[in-house]
Parts: structure tokens; sequence; C-alpha cells
């Protein structure tokens, strides 16, 4: 029974580590930028959210009403200026960038913020609760919520990019920016389109992480990018659903490696990373579902 | 011929300068197109034959010199905004969107289209195989299928000038054959072409007027039937000689 508890807190936590990588895997997939600072703008998400709900006073779980938007915006002024910026120089170039930015965002968090963490809506029916499934296997409603929440952006995401116009030509300029400049296409506008979508999965990620533990100044690179990484290259670089299995497959091992002992199961995590890695280094998911 | 000669250019290039790095590709380059012409830019490898196609799309920046749509300058123009102006470019190599069917390349092709006669039905009524074939991947094409759908991506957005960098490259002298024969069936929809071509005969069999890059300089510029092979020859080769012995080939284009 343990075990199978395990492998369901597993399947249900990849959701939330999925969650983490989509915005990553998108970026990558259509810009190819490696976004050091993925992790970094989802704490900065969580840090809106925290203001906006002592502000604002809105429900907690609705303050991605307006998270969301305000990062998509980040996103898309962060793609047309640094980010384009450094990519017409070379994909190295964007590496340092993204590098620099995520050094900067958290050594200001740190100034501003202190080092002290900070939870989302703790105490909270829905983020603290739980339900009983049989008489061993507790499900906490929060993680259900983000599985839920994960499958939605994934299954929107897919939608959008296969049946939209800007969907479309976001694929189209991913493939050859100067054809889709000389069909009238201005890449830079769709590559901003791209970077905005991004950065509001990223803000969910955000807030969702800071319901279901707790944000700090280096949360954002010694976990989530960190596990968004490892989604990523376990599922397979580009391939959306492949970031769910590989989220999924990540959630699972550490639960596994919990399982045996409690303090295997971060490295558990990154066992299977490096196996996949080294044995399938395509990912597990070797078609590229996004294009 | 006077008479064509005062019709307004559509398309017109002024002394236009282009470096590669210090490599200086092409040389005071002038040129007019005018509505309805098929006009090819000949020449040899490196001749600056692509640059001049490409600077014109908006995809190099001049050193100097300027290039007209309708009298209007668009120089300083993106590429993306000169294609919405009606100055669409089919690029050496096809340059289809790969991981797209050949229906979604086509309306890639008609996103930002102007208004005109040309639309995806339209495509499709013309290659009949298209419409058959358009859920599959534009990877999966022959090169000739793929050239075809790129010239169809550059139709639907309704240009006024169809610049065609190098069509037959690459693919076997019959396709090469079936693809130009398409040629008057695109004029007739009122349509300008500026073509670049390598294959000489193919370009003098189609156009209504020539023009001879050599290292990036103009050698002639004449209709077809005004010139002989053999001027056409020295002036594609350089061969001073022959072109010296015969003013009227390399002096057509200080006249013009």
């Amino acid at each position: 029974m343990a075990w199978i508890n395990a492998i369901i807190q597993g399947v249900l936590t990849g959701g939330l580590y999925a969650l983490f990588a989509c915005g990553l895997s998108l970026l990558f997939g259509v810009m190819k930028v490696v976004n050091l600072a993925h992790g970094d703008l989802a704490v900065v998400a969580g840090y809106v959210a925290i203001g906006v709900i002592t502000v604002t006073h809105v429900p907690v779980l609705l303050s991605f009403l307006i998270v969301v938007p305000v990062m998509a915006l980040i996103g898309y002024v962060l793609q047309r200026t640094i980010i384009q910026s450094s990519l017409d120089r070379s994909v190295l170039t964007t590496l340092m960038v993204t590098f620099g930015l995520s050094v900067v965002i958290e050594n200001g968090l740190l100034q501003f913020f202190t080092a002290n963490s900070r939870a989302i809506g703790t105490g909270l029916p829905l983020v603290s609760g739980s339900f009983k499934v049989g008489s061993q296997i507790q499900i906490g409603y929060l993680l259900v919520v983000v599985f839920a929440v994960a499958v939605v952006v994934l299954l929107g995401l897919q939608y959008f990019l296969s049946a939209t116009k800007y969907g479309r030509l976001i694929r189209a300029s991913a493939d050859d920016r100067e054809a889709a400049q000389l069909a009238g296409v201005d890449y830079r506008h769709v590559f901003g389109i791209a970077a905005a979508i991004a950065f509001g999965t990223v803000a969910l990620a955000g807030i969702a992480y800071g319901a279901y533990s707790q944000l700090g100044p280096t949360t954002g690179t010694d976990t989530i990018l960190l596990f968004a990484f490892a989604a990523v290259v376990i599922g397979g670089l580009g391939s959306l659903w492949g970031t769910l299995l590989g989220g999924v497959v990540l959630g699972v091992a550490q639960q596994i490696g919990a399982q045996i002992n409690i303090s295997d199961e971060v490295l558990a995590g990154y066992i299977v990373f490096l196996a996949v890695l080294v044995l399938r280094p395509q990912g597990l998911t070797s078609r590229r579902a996004q294009s | 011929m006077s008479e064509v000669l005062s019709e307004a250019p559509l398309l017109e290039v002024r002394d236009l300068v282009v470096h590669h790095g210090q490599l200086r590709a092409l040389d005071a380059i002038s040129l007019r197109v005018r509505p309805g012409e098929v006009y090819a830019i000949i020449g040899a490898n490196g001749a600056g034959k692509s640059t001049l196609l490409r600077t014109i799309a908006g995809l190099h920046r001049p050193t100097s010199g300027s290039v007209l749509v309708d009298g209007e300058d668009v120089t300083e123009l993106r590429p993306e905004r000169r294609a919405r102006q009606g100055v669409v470019m089919v690029p050496e190599g096809r340059r289809l969107f790969e991981s797209l069917s050949v229906e979604e390349n086509l309306r890639v092709g008609a996103a930002y289209a102007r208004p005109g006669p040309w639309t995806i039905e339209q495509v499709y009524e013309m290659f009949g195989w298209m419409r058959e074939r358009r859920n599959q991947r534009a990877a999966q094409l022959s090169g000739g299928e793929q050239q075809t759908v790129a010239i169809g991506r550059a139709l639907v957005a309704n240009p006024r000038v169809l610049l065609l960098d190098e069509l037959s490259l690459g693919l076997a002298p019959v396709v090469v054959q079936r693809i130009y024969g398409m040629l008057p069936q695109i004029l007739a929809t009122g349509l300008t072409v500026l073509l670049v071509e390598q294959d000489v005969s193919q370009a003098l069999r189609v156009a209504s007027h020539i023009h001879c890059l050599l290292e990036g300089r103009t050698t002639l510029e004449s209709k077809p039937d005004g010139v002989t092979a053999e001027q056409v020859e020295a002036a594609y080769f350089g061969l001073a000689g022959i072109a010296s012995g015969d003013s009227a080939a390399s002096g057509a284009g200080s006249e013009l």
C-alpha cells in the first residue's frame, strides 16, 4: 500500500513539475532559448501573487487572473528587448544573458524581500486540505488541482500551436525565420507572443509551488529550474506531452526514492534524469509533439 | 518600344551598392521593372544575382542606393513590411516550413495577404495534387513539389512583384520545364516577375527583359530578341574582347 501511495503522490507531483517545465520547453522549442532565469521568474510571479493578495484581498487562488497577464507582459517585453537582441548574436549569448538575469533577480529578491521564505494561501482548505482513499492513502486537494491545471495548460498549448493562426505563425517562425519574414510575418512579434505564453505558464508554476511549498530568493534555481530541466530532458526536448511524462517520471522516481529512504527523495529523481541522459538522450518521447 | 519605356516602373532599383563584409557584392546596380514584365537577371555563380534579389526583398541592407516600389522608397523597410506591400520572394532552396503541412504553409503565406485574385483554393485549382496532399508535411514532398508549394505560398500573398530566386536549382530539367511552364498562367493574373536564373537559355525563353551581372556589375541589359547568343555569352563570362567589339550590347544598360 505504501508503494501504491508513493506512485500516486509521484504522479500528482509530476503535474507540478510539468507545469514548471512547459514554459522552458516552449521557449526552447520555438526560439532555441535555454532560459536559465526560468525558475527565478516563477519565484517573481509567486512574490507578485503574494503582493497582489495582500494589497487587493482577491481570493488567493484567483490571484493568477492578475499575475498571469502581468508575467505574460513581462515575457513579451523581455523577449522583444534583451532576449531577442542576444538571440541575434548567438545562442550562447542567450545563455549568458538569461544567467545574468537569474543572478540579478535572485539578488534583487534577497535585497528587497530578505532571505525569508514565503508561502501562498497557507491554511486554506484547498491548499492544506486532503482527502483519504482507503485507510492509508491521503491525497492533497492542491496536487490534484495543480495536476488538472497542468493538463489543461498542455491541452490549451497543444490546441493553440496546432489550430490557431498565431500558433501556426509561431511554428513557421521556429522552422525558418527568414522565410516567415518573406511571407510578411514579423517574427519578433511572434516570438514575443510565444514568450508571453511561456511566462504565463511560469506564473502558474510560481503560484503553484508557493502554495505547495515555500518560495525564497533561491528557490528558482535550486528547485524549480532544476526540476523543470529534469522533466524536459526525461520527457524529450521540445515535446509538450513528453514534458508531462517527464514530470510524472521525475515525481514517481522521487517518491519511490523517499519510500526507500526519506533522504533519497531528490537524489532518486536526479539518478533517473542522469540515466535518461546517458541511455536515451533524446528523451522518452522522441517524437516532437509540439510541432 | 519607346512607349513601354515611358511607362512608370513598378519596381525600381537605383545605384544599389551592397557589401558582404569587405567584399563589394553589388556595384551601382540600377534597374526598372515595369508592370507585367518578366525581368530576368542572369549571371554566373557569384555574380551577385541572389544578393540583388535578397536586397530587393529586404534581407540585406544596402551600403547605398535605394529600392522603390511604385515610386515609394522602401529601402528602410524590413522584409515583412515589404512583403505586405507586395514584394514577395520565393527564396533559393524553397525554404518551406518543414514541420508544417502543405496547407499550413499556404496559410502562413496568406496570413498577411493583400487583396487580390489568389487564394488557397485558387492554388489548389491550379495544382490539383496539392489539394489531395494538403495534410502532408512539407518535408515529405519531392524537390519539384516543394518548389511548387513555395511558389503557391508566395502567390497567396497576392504580390505585385514576385521575386523568384533560382527556381531551377537542384531540380531535374523536366521539372524545371514544368515549373516555368506555369509562368504564363501566373502572369495572366496581373503579376510582375523578377527572376534570377543561372540557366541562361531558360531565362531567355521566358523573359521580356534580361539583365546580366558579372562580379556585381551590369554587363548587359536588353530585350532577349535584341541580343545575339555571342553577346550574352560575352556579358556572362566577361570576355572583354568580344564585348567591346560590339558596343551595342555593353552600352545597352546606360541607355536605359
